[in-house]
């Protein structure tokens, strides 16, 4: 890999890159069981400098900020080599999002250029909110011919007018902004993390020296590339290695299935949900078998399990269960699990084939990962060790040495946009506070127990936060009411089954009716599956109000927790 | 040629034949996360199922956001 500590920031290394391994494959974008593109690091590069020179030609500068909305594609990581190319700073917006929510955003991080595909764009400029769309170039990709774009321009043909001009570098310091990534705030308040180039190169030394990338090693792409883990293993890591990255832009588990075979794939990263439906039909596969099949297959297993106890051996596991090992592709080495909780047995069922998974835990906060398996030996029942470079220490630990999980590293955030009061309740004396609940082993590794913040991560690895869905409820015939986590009200030091509770207080006299949970039932159907509240809970006093008439959280959260179990808690 | 009623009522049929619920429990304006008990990856092995029936190829994004039956047949509509 290139020496990362050369390197002042993400478009240097990129450069770096490019000319290192000229004709190396870097870029390979799959849809279902056809190709669309396939790049060599020097056809990548030809594409993002003719993208560059006419960034420049448009007025981008050093420090302009460009948002990305798009799913997983050669795009994505073309255009953001532009950018950075360009000493831009990069905004890489969740193509998930509502166009509402994304108008948010855009809004807030000021962002001047847009790159965005044809569909999301569409929503974009339907909804109410873009009225006050600020951004002044637009680059619209994959738009069909003689379409209304809005304004917007089409990304296949903005290039610079002469094919030999090439854009200028610019030159970015260490402690320059390098990203503007949110981590929440789609309804309340953006949490607009910002990122060093420091912070990415960092955590791009200490990552690969665990799990190091090469040339012809092949990562398949399928978190969402905004995502602060698909950006790094899937962009930064292998690029400033020499990999390369397959997109594949479909989410079906069968097409997910054949990239692992049809592009020998070594790594890949996925959420909980995904390793969770991969297990599943490994499992309905295994009972499917004849039984002495079975059985054999049972033994080997075992067999594996007892042999790699220790420390993993792919050669022997590949021998012992080459079937399984097959059906991956045959070169598959490891697969990151993170964005959510995984439970164990998900994990040692992989470990047991000899397919190794690198369970970690980290947040946008401090630079993607904090903590991973090290697989000396593999455990299960842990999200791993600090990675090197990474602090951690729990902070006001109790008897069982239980506390709020704090990091210290050059991988964490410079601080939140525009927002110095929550950057101050975050990063404190230099440490980051994490909201999470942990303990260190004697063996340094890192056990969760639950938040001590008010959200919830779900097995999508999304993290939703009460204030972000409150507004659905709005105008509820109710004096007041409020979100929690249900696990901040009554903590339970799990990890799984995260719910949101509604508290309701109705009007004086006036009884929970019938109408007002079918109403309740009705407004929650509005929000996303995943951002739906578990059940509600009916409160008969005064919620605690500031001055200025918000609810104070925390004592109405204290107050409940006093007086009320989860048992009160009526499920919808 | 079909209609919206048609297409609407075909979706219903397929996803109450794949996740084995009765269909006369499922209705057009049905949240299909809650009706069917399914996550964002079945739902999207709803899609695989539908686009083999009406011989069309409905991209991942179609689904986004989208949580009951109705809108689901309207996005099938509009490519048929």
């Amino acid at each position: 890999m290139l020496d990362l500590a050369k390197y002042n920031s993400l478009g240097e290394a990129l450069s770096a890159a490019v000319d290192r391994w000229p004709s190396e494959i870097c870029l390979i974008e799959a849809d279902r069981d056809r190709e669309n593109a396939r790049f060599t690091y020097s056809q990548f590069s030809a594409a993002a400098m003719a993208l560059g020179r006419a960034l420049q030609d448009a007025g981008f500068k050093s420090g302009t900020r460009a948002a990305i909305i798009m799913t997983n594609q050669s795009k994505w990581l073309i255009s953001a080599y532009a950018i950075f190319f360009c000493g831009g700073v990069l905004v890489p917006l969740d193509y998930k999002l509502s166009a509402a929510e994304q108008l948010a955003l855009l809004a807030h991080s000021k962002a001047e250029f847009l790159v965005v595909e044809y569909h999301l764009w569409q929503a974009i400029a339907r909804a109410d909110a873009f009225k006050a769309f600020g951004a002044r170039v637009v680059l619209v990709t994959e738009a069909p011919k003689g379409v209304e774009l809005h304004g917007a321009k089409r990304w296949e043909e903005f290039r610079a007018t002469s094919a030999t001009a090439a854009p200028v570098f610019v030159p970015r310091a260490r402690k320059d902004t390098a990203c503007i990534v949110y981590s929440s705030g789609t309804g309340g308040r953006p949490k607009g993390c910002v990122l060093t180039h420091e912070n990415y190169l960092e955590q791009c030394v200490a990552l690969t020296s665990l799990y190091p990338f090469w040339p012809g090693v092949r990562y398949l792409s399928i978190l969402p590339t905004n995502h602060a883990i698909d950006f790094m293993v899937g962009f930064i890591g292998p690029f400033t290695c020499g990999a390369a990255v397959v997109h594949l832009r479909t989410l079906r588990p069968e097409y997910i299935r054949e990239a692992f075979t049809k592009y020998k794939i070594t790594y890949v990263s996925l959420v909980p949900m995904v390793l969770k439906s991969l297990e599943k039909g490994l499992r309905q596969r295994f009972a499917e078998l004849p039984p002495a099949r079975r059985k054999m297959l049972q033994a080997l297993i075992g067999a594996n399990r007892a042999l790699t106890k220790h420390k993993p051996n792919l050669a022997l596991s590949r021998a012992l269960l080459g079937q399984v090992h097959k059906a991956f592709g045959g070169e598959l080495r490891a697969m990151f699990v993170g964005g959510a909780f995984t439970e164990p047995g998900t994990l040692q069922f992989f470990y047991d084939l000899g397919i190794q998974v690198g369970n970690g835990y980290g947040c946008t906060e401090a630079g993607t990962v904090i903590t991973v398996n090290d697989l000396k030996p593999f455990r299960a029942d842990t999200v791993g060790k600090p990675l090197p470079g990474m602090e951690v220490k729990i902070g006001a630990a109790d008897a069982e040495g239980i506390g709020e999980v704090l990091v210290r590293s050059r991988t964490v955030m410079s601080h939140y946009l525009d927002d110095p009061e929550m950057t101050a309740e975050t990063i404190r004396d230099g440490w980051l506070v994490t909201g999470d609940l942990g303990r260190i082993d004697r063996n340094g590794h890192l056990q969760l127990f639950g938040r001590k913040k008010n959200m919830i991560v779900t097995e999508e690895g999304k993290n939703i936060y009460p204030e972000d869905v409150e507004t659905v409820f709005e105008g509820l015939p109710v004096k007041e009411f409020c979100v929690f986590a249900a696990n901040y009200l009554w903590p339970e030091r799990t990890m799984t089954g995260e719910k949101l509770v509604l508290v309701i207080h109705p009007e004086a006299g006036k009884a929970v009716t019938n109408e007002l949970v079918a109403e309740i039932a009705e407004r929650n159907r509005g929000l996303l599956n995943y951002k739906r509240i578990g059940g509600y809970l009916i409160w008969d006093r005064d919620f605690p109000l500031t001055a200025s008439l918000k609810i104070k959280r925390l004592d109405l959260a204290e107050q409940i927790r006093q007086a009320a179990s989860r048992s009160t808690m009526v499920a919808l | 040629m079909s209609t919206l009623q048609t297409t609407t009522d075909e979706v219903l049929r397929l996803a109450s034949e794949h996740f084995k619920v009765p269909l006369d429990k499922l209705n057009p304006d049905d949240d299909f996360f809650t009706k069917l008990g399914i996550n964002s990856l079945q739902a999207l092995d709803l899609l695989t199922r539908i686009e083999q029936h009406f011989r069309i190829e409905l991209p991942d994004y179609e689904l986004q956001g989208v949580n009951d039956f109705r809108t689901l047949a309207e996005r099938i509509q509009s490519r048929l």
